[in-house]
């Protein structure tokens, strides 16, 4: 287990020093503020449920098929010259990649955005063979020149304001200190495209990969996606096996989804659809084009009709944009690859619930994620499920994610237990209210977590069966005068 | 794929009334002005003695088992055809929503399904089905609606608060910034994470006093414990109430005294 992974656990002190920390707290407030109402604005004129239903049909639809649609992806790919790998977990698809990289001699790699790859820490697994593996993206970029890792799945840098990654860049880079966003990003852009021509390997992701037509379809926005997939003469896309979809008319309603959840965008500035290497009349492009499809647990949510929505996700970000919890915290609070309301269903997956405990609980369940997830993802029901997965809790179900059971404690269990004979007979529970009522001068006036920040709650003097059972002897009296 | 339309019952001359523990133990008056509303729109209020809790603490804790256990006897209590009102939306969710996901597959799946197809928020219910008419007998005053998620995301009731509160002549309804934002009380939530919890309420507590409410009114007893708990502890110039108890006392001529208005908020 890696550093990264072992501190998922610490999940509260990260909480606490995220709080106290202002400057986090107004960068992502401010940019999660901005972001909710730019997609408010970019669905404007859309039927926007209609376009949900549809996005969440074309993906229930490609997961009914999913060990079908791979193979056949697989075989469209191979036939247009595309060589695909599939992988169990992500250190077989780091082998794989270093694999390719040293049959070619490469030392350096010049990488596209990909969370996957993030998820299967690529980029030290590279460095450790001694292959040099440089993000483009130029959140990504920022993100490794601060040796950090991404807050944000869409936007890697935004728990940065631009004081911050001037700074960065001027004691990483040597530009001149300025908030002058342009200068900053051309100075970046000067920084990479050096890069770009002397990399031996470009590695991307996928946002979806077309069955029927062996189609990679990548959007992006700074042109760092083409250059990382045609420059280099060796291309590896890397991705989970939930990405296919069916048919290429299928990506339709999920790129107008996509780019419009995510940031607003009617479409992204660049979309790229990959279908092979270089061909002998063609100009430019890789001579050599990769596909690694990794597991790393996805198999065993789809073994699951429940937990098989989680895969619908088309990694958009939306759902953290919106969550209250994530805009307080920030991401790197949650110590996973993917946080927020999307990392909470998906993490403990892919690392166990032992190892992500205290991500299910860590929700309102206010519901802002499901209400605008594009693929419609019943993202607080299944926080329920794995809360439930977490205690062991329904023995008409019993639990399969991995680690299920970690929060079941003895104390807890017996509180629970308590307080459900309590409130099945309604003898014991009319008992306990009218103790409550008139002894709750007794109440303590410090509740733990509770009365730190508030006053505690006061008990009513009658409760309202009381109120009631005086309120209907009154009618009757009533009625009989 | 989209939530089916809601179907409303046409006014019926009874209904079932379920309370719900907060409040039962917290939140009387609130419970009383809701039964008073529907008494005086004619209808008989029916109140089974045996009702408890809706289960939603153990079942949003994954304690699905005791949430089972409490709530199987009170699928019994009621056996006719009337609906079922409930004064939160959080409860009323959960009678709703989560009812037939619980007991799916159990023998008890078509009594949890009838019950949650006739379950109602209650101001929803007396908007919609009642049709509820108000006349303001009250002083002027500045008011925010907070509609709890529950209300709001799970029932679809956003708009049914602010309905409600425009038909008072001498109250004016301010917004809040970001009113669809959660208020962070989420049951336990407040006490497992009650740093995130924290920093949750008092965003929403200073956003209410920030739109210059002097009064913060909303459907859910979790939400008014929290928001008017943090605002009375720090000392905000911001009340807090039901909206049941609010439209209850808007309805009193000001020198007559409320009735029931027993427990301070």
């Amino acid at each position: 287990m890696s550093q990264h992974q072992e501190a998922v656990q610490e999940f509260h002190p990260r909480v606490h020093a995220a709080l106290q920390d202002s400057q986090i707290r107004n960068n992502f407030r401010k940019a999660m503020d901005g972001l909710m109402g730019k997609r408010q604005q970019a669905f404007a004129d859309w039927d926007l449920e209609g376009l949900r239903d549809l996005g969440a049909a074309v993906r229930l639809r490609a997961l009914s098929r999913l060990p079908e649609l791979l193979e056949e992806l697989e075989a469209n790919l191979t036939r247009q010259g595309v060589r695909v790998h599939w992988a169990e977990n992500g250190d077989q698809a780091c082998e794989i990649i270093r694999d390719i990289c040293q049959a070619r001699d490469a030392k350096k790699v010049i990488k596209g955005k990909s969370m996957v790859s993030e998820e299967m820490e690529l980029n030290a697994y590279l460095e450790e063979a001694g292959i040099e593996a440089l993000e483009s993206d130029l959140g990504e970029y920022l993100v490794q020149l601060a040796e950090e890792t991404p807050s944000h799945i869409i936007m890697p840098a935004i728990h940065k304001n631009t004081d911050e990654i001037s700074a960065l860049m001027h004691e990483k880079t040597g530009t001149q200190p300025s908030r002058d966003v342009a200068y900053l990003t051309a100075s970046a852009r000067q920084q990479l495209r050096e890069k770009f021509m002397q990399a031996d390997v470009g590695v991307s992701g996928v946002n979806f990969a077309v069955a029927e037509t062996g189609t990679l379809c990548l959007v992006e926005n700074e042109g760092n996606g083409r250059l990382t997939t045609t420059t280099p003469s060796c291309h590896i896309a890397v991705t989970g096996i939930e990405k296919v979809v069916e048919k290429l008319e299928d990506v339709t309603p999920l790129l107008a989804l996509l780019t419009r959840s995510a940031t607003g965008q009617h479409v992204t500035t660049y979309v790229n659809m990959i279908s092979g290497p270089r061909k002998e009349e063609e100009k430019d492009g890789p001579e050599e084009v990769h596909l690694v499809l990794v597991d790393s647990g996805r198999s065993s949510i789809y073994q699951d009709e429940e937990l098989l929505d989680t895969l619908r996700c088309i990694r958009c970000g939306a759902c953290m944009n919106h969550c209250p919890v994530y805009t307080r915290v920030g991401g790197h609070a949650y110590g996973t690859t993917y946080p927020g309301p999307i990392g909470k269903i998906l993490m403990p997956h892919l690392l166990g619930l032992d190892k992500t405990r205290d991500l299910p609980s860590a929700s309102t369940l206010c519901g802002a994620c499901g209400e605008v997830c594009p693929v419609k993802i019943p993202i607080p029901k299944l926080l329920q499920r794995l809360r439930k997965e977490a205690v062991d809790g329904d023995s008409l179900r019993p639990s399969v994610v991995s680690g299920h059971g970690v929060k079941r404690r003895f104390l807890e269990v017996l509180a629970w237990k308590g307080w459900a004979k309590m409130h099945a007979h309604a003898g014991f529970y009319r008992l306990g209210t009218r103790m409550m009522t008139s002894l709750r001068g007794l109440m303590p006036s410090k509740l733990g977590g509770w009365t730190r920040y508030r006053t505690p709650p006061r008990i009513a003097s009658k409760s309202f069966q009381q109120m009631m059972r005086e309120h209907a002897q009154k009618s009757n009296a009533g009625g009989r005068s | 794929m989209s939530d089916p339309i809601k179907m409303y019952p046409s006014k019926p001359q009874k209904v079932y009334f379920y309370a719900t523990c907060l409040v039962d133990l917290f939140y009387p008056e609130a419970g009383m002005a809701g039964v008073q509303l529907l008494e005086r729109e004619g209808i008989e209020v029916i109140f089974p003695e045996k009702q408890t809790c809706c289960g939603q603490p153990a079942y949003s804790s994954g304690f699905n088992d005791q949430a089972r256990e409490v709530i199987l006897p009170q699928l019994g209590l009621f056996p006719e055809d009337y609906p079922v009102v409930v004064p939160s939306g959080s409860c009323a969710g959960m009678m709703r929503k989560h009812y037939p996901e619980l007991f799916a597959g159990t023998p008890q799946q078509s009594q949890a399904e009838a019950l949650a197809g006739r379950t109602w928020e209650l101001t929803d219910f007396l908007l919609r089905v009642c049709n509820l008419r108000l006349e303001d007998q009250g002083q002027p005053v500045k008011v925010a609606m907070h509609t709890s998620c529950s209300a709001r995301r799970e029932m679809g009731i956003a708009e049914v608060g602010p309905a409600l509160l425009q038909q008072l002549d001498q109250v004016e309804l301010v917004e809040q910034a970001r009113p669809a934002e959660c208020c962070g009380f989420g049951g336990t939530f407040a006490v497992r994470h009650e740093e995130i919890s924290g920093a949750m309420v008092q965003d929403k507590a200073e956003a209410l006093a920030a739109a210059g409410a002097e009064e913060f009114v909303t459907t859910d007893c979790g939400c008014l414990m929290n928001i008017a708990g943090y605002s009375e502890k720090q000392q905000l110039p911001l009340k807090g109430e039901h909206i049941l108890s609010f439209l209850w006392k808007r309805l009193q001529a000001a020198d007559k005294a409320p009735v029931n208005a027993g427990g301070k908020v």
